[in-house]
């Protein structure tokens, strides 16, 4: 069953195409990863799911009521966490928890139970009277994300949850949003960390307001990249890029940190190549050549390279 | 509704509770500016300072100079006795104005013939020098009256005067300035603190990005509004009623209308500040345009522009076309309408409309263009 249908969704900022005709399902309790570069149009494709934002064009059916028809409806049974912590810093724990189910107008006794459970998956229990400002990030994502949901809603938008949060929170966090799934709960969530995006059960990203790819993190790999990859740790990893960038077996060159990633052709024979084109200079030490499974980062950006390679 | 516009309310007081510094601010300058403008501004001109030179030096020239210093308007500082006194007297400002009193006074006087007095007045602050000249020309008169009786009663007439002059000063009647002002202040106030306020609190919510929580959950406009709007509403009455109080205390103002029409009015122009607020909230997208936008808007016509101060009646046309878009000229005039004459609401009940046209039109502009602003985010 599908929970967010997208059809054929669009908006126009004046000129400027910031989300351009996608279309896309997300099934009940499913983690749904959206990806995509900053300005790629994620915000504003959830800022239409939201209700916040009119589409210029196209529709979409969320929890069953369409954005264009019967946004108030939609407003109700959704929640949304954006990436700045919409929480009052000035309020202490309690009061933001109060104010936001006062906002959903829930019952006095749903309060005290969903209070709870708030609590408790913010590992705020015992500390309701402190300041919400004095927290650590992480702690007031968690809070953030309980607030959230405090009305219980079928589905969850997440904007950027993890931007600026250490990487334990964040692991956490992720721990936190399965939860959530597991009950049932629909996530949409973007993020431009693409370690996050294994987690997600289906993915698309989106390029300049369009939607370059589709499917499970497997399928991307396997759809996208069809070629052997290999990984090479050396000690200068920007001239050694510039070398191999018009080798006549290499396809595609990026580097993570030491190591170069190369995304090789029907032209290559064996990681020899590699090496005798290195040992010409003479000044580039190599350490280690292995073949790679390809990551998602690989995946992101073989598509935009392609996007760009289009454009021009 | 109900119970959300009161979650938001209630929010909003604890908010300001933990505000400490725009607490005092939001109180103490109702008061304060009060008592500033009650003291400091006042029109009422006494004890003006005048030099004398008297070349006559007769029993004349005193009669005339003694009627002069009687009264509570002037104080001679000093007697000239040259010639080249006179400049330095009015260079340096030790004399407002210098009455000058020609050696033939008593000679002419006493042959009942015309004589001239001179008045030199500094004409730098022109109000002040034009009330001089009024005053210097009642004590003129009375002098010449008190002769001319004199001559009459000599030659055995009795004295007829055809027309006497009985003037009466309703409303107001010492003529004090701070009882004329007191209304204008508080209009001025109320409406600083609201739109300022009101304006603060709005924009703050987008600044911290807690206005977009609000706007995805089902929360509607109007509960947004009244929920952020009332508790400054309310601390607005209070000021009202803070500065009534100390009007009452400091310059002996009393409210002589009605305080159900002063409340309901007062009511009427904060929602129209408020909604000048919240229309400021949409304009502006940090706190810093928006607290100097407010001030701006709510300060500066309030005081220039609603006949607080300067009446409208003498500014060109256009200028008091352009008045018309300021909500205190509305309310000053229900306020000394109310306090100061007593009157009801069939005295005023056309500038109650004229406010309640300026809310509907600020709120349909203000969720116009913040439509218009939503959708190009």
């Amino acid at each position: 069953m599908n929970s967010i249908e997208v059809k054929a969704l669009s908006k126009k900022f004046g000129s400027f195409t910031a989300v351009d005709n996608i279309s896309f399902n997300v099934r009940k309790g499913e983690i749904f990863g959206f990806l995509g570069a900053n300005g790629a149009g994620k915000t504003t494709t959830i800022r239409m799911l939201c209700g916040i934002l009119t589409p210029t064009s196209g529709d979409a059916i969320v929890g069953g009521y369409s954005i264009m028809k019967e946004t108030n409806k939609v407003k109700t049974i959704i929640g949304y966490m954006s990436q700045k912590f919409s929480l009052y810093n000035d309020l202490t724990v309690e009061e933001n928890i109060n104010f936001f189910s006062g906002v959903y107008n829930l019952p006095e006794a749903k309060l005290k139970e969903r209070k709870k459970w708030v609590l408790s998956i913010a590992n705020l229990e015992g500390k309701e009277k402190l300041l919400t400002g004095s927290l650590p990030g992480g702690i007031k994502q968690r809070l953030a994300l309980g607030t959230a949901v405090i009305h219980q809603p079928e589905i969850v938008f997440l904007d950027e949850p993890t931007s600026g949060v250490d990487p334990i929170s964040r692991r956490n966090f992720w721990e936190l949003i399965n939860y959530l799934s597991d009950e049932g709960v629909t996530v949409l969530v973007t993020t431009h960390y693409l370690e996050e995006a294994e987690f997600c059960n289906n993915i698309i990203m989106i390029d300049q307001g369009k939607i370059v790819a589709e499917g499970n993190s497997k399928e991307l790999k396997s759809q996208n990249i069809k070629n052997k990859m290999y990984e090479v740790e050396c000690d200068n990893p920007v001239e050694m890029m510039e070398l191999l960038k018009n080798a006549d077996f290499v396809d595609e060159v990026s580097i993570f940190g030491n190591n170069i990633h190369l995304s090789l052709n029907q032209n290559f024979i064996s990681k020899d190549q590699i090496k005798s084109i290195i040992d010409k200079t003479g000044s580039i030490q190599i350490n280690k050549i292995d073949e790679m499974t390809p990551t998602l980062e690989d995946v992101f950006i073989h598509l935009l390279e392609k996007g760009k390679r289009q454009v021009v | 509704m109900f119970k959300r516009t009161f979650a938001i309310v209630k929010k909003e007081v604890r908010q300001l509770k933990r505000d400490i510094r725009l607490l005092a601010v939001i109180f103490s300058f109702p008061v304060l500016l009060l008592i500033m403008f009650g003291y400091a501004v006042n029109f009422d001109v006494k004890n003006i300072k005048i030099s004398i030179y008297d070349m006559d030096k007769s029993e004349s020239s005193r009669d005339f100079i003694n009627s002069l210093n009687s009264s509570e308007y002037f104080d001679i500082v000093d007697f000239i006795h040259s010639s080249s006194d006179v400049n330095i007297h009015l260079d340096q400002k030790i004399a407002k104005c210098i009455v000058v009193i020609p050696s033939d006074f008593s000679k002419k006087i006493n042959s009942n013939r015309n004589t001239s007095i001179q008045y030199l007045i500094d004409g730098v602050d022109a109000n002040t020098a034009s009330i001089i000249k009024n005053y210097m020309f009642a004590a003129t008169t009375k002098f010449n009256q008190k002769i001319n009786s004199e001559i009459l009663v000599r030659k055995g007439f009795k004295e007829y005067i055809p027309l006497s002059l009985e003037t009466q000063f309703w409303f107001n009647p010492d003529l004090k300035t701070t009882r004329y002002l007191i209304p204008g202040l508080i209009a001025m106030i109320l409406i600083v603190t609201a739109v300022i306020t009101v304006a603060l609190s709005f924009v703050r919510e987008k600044e911290k990005g807690t206005m977009e929580q609000l706007n995805v959950s089902s929360l509607k406009s109007i509960e947004l509004i009244l929920g952020k709007t009332l508790p400054f509403i309310v601390i607005a009455l209070v000021n009202a009623g803070l500065i009534l109080l100390a009007g009452y205390i400091f310059f002996g103002v009393e409210v002589k209308g009605s305080y159900l029409l002063l409340l309901l009015t007062t009511l009427i122009f904060l929602t129209a500040s408020t909604s000048l607020g919240i229309f400021i909230s949409v304009l502006s997208d940090s706190q810093q345009v928006a607290f100097s936008a407010a001030t701006f808007v709510s300060l500066l016509p309030s005081f220039i522009l609603s006949g607080f101060v300067f009446p409208i009646d003498s500014m060109p046309v256009i200028i008091q076309v352009i008045t018309y878009l300021t909500p205190a000229k509305y309310f000053i005039e229900i306020l000394r309408a109310i306090i100061l004459r007593g009157v009801g609401v069939s005295a005023f009940w056309d500038q109650i409309i004229y406010l309640l046209i300026f809310t509907m039109a600020l709120i349909i502009l203000a969720s116009m263009i913040g439509k218009r602003k939503a959708e190009s985010v």
